[in-house]
């Protein structure tokens, strides 16, 4: 499935870009992080992150569908 | 209503929008870019946000203030982009019929927005390095 991936903050520095668009197997969140570290070797472990997937928060196990926008948000810091 | 705003926060107009016969209070909270952190010298800051998810959770501890103190209306603006020391990062306005309700409810609203809010600061330090809090 196709899906596209916002990046923000110490990941967007990590994987050097803002966004991108791609294909995985990877069915949950779980999955495809675990995919996403391995390519970009982000350090961030699961229990850092939080997950939004079209702009909601979901959890980990969340069902992905083809063309969804999924982010992995690190501890935030407003204010 | 919550804002996420790129340009400099207009607190003159904020709180006319807040103002109303009924209200005898008005509490704000002003968040400033403060020149150290944890003893480190900071020269400026860089917010960046996850805009739409922002305005949602925003928008949601706002209405959450509203449900759980006794108030009449509330507001918050944060900035993001690139901040001097002394620029105002965030802002918060709650109105009420009386001042506890507007204290309790603008304390409720930034402490939320901070654990909550999908915003980030990368702090910029004396002598060029520079780092993201993830606390």
């Amino acid at each position: 499935m196709s899906y596209r991936v916002l990046y923000f903050a110490a990941l967007r520095d990590r994987a050097n870009t803002d966004a991108e668009s791609m294909d995985s197997q990877a069915t949950d969140a779980r999955g495809l992080y675990a995919e996403l570290r391995a390519r970009h070797g982000f350090t961030m472990g699961e229990d850092r992150l939080r997950v939004a997937i079209n702009g909601e928060f979901v959890g980990w196990e969340h069902a992905l569908r083809d063309g969804d926008e999924i982010v992995f948000i690190p501890p935030v810091s407003g204010g | 209503m919550f804002h996420i705003s790129e340009t400099a926060i207009d607190t003159a107009a904020l709180a006319r929008e807040l103002a109303q016969a009924r209200a005898g209070a008005c509490v704000t909270f002003e968040g400033w870019v403060r020149d150290h952190n944890e003893s480190r010298s900071v020269v400026r800051l860089e917010y960046q946000s996850y805009a739409s998810l922002a305005q949602v959770e925003g928008q949601r501890i706002l209405a959450e203030a509203c449900s759980k103190f006794a108030i009449l209306g509330a507001r918050c603006v944060h900035r993001v982009g690139t901040l001097e020391v002394g620029e105002l990062a965030v802002w918060v306005g709650v109105s009420a019929a009386h001042r506890g309700a507007a204290f309790d409810a603008c304390r409720y609203i930034i402490d939320e927005v901070k654990k909550r809010v999908p915003i980030w600061k990368n702090e910029h330090y004396a002598g060029g390095e520079s780092g993201w809090l993830h606390p």
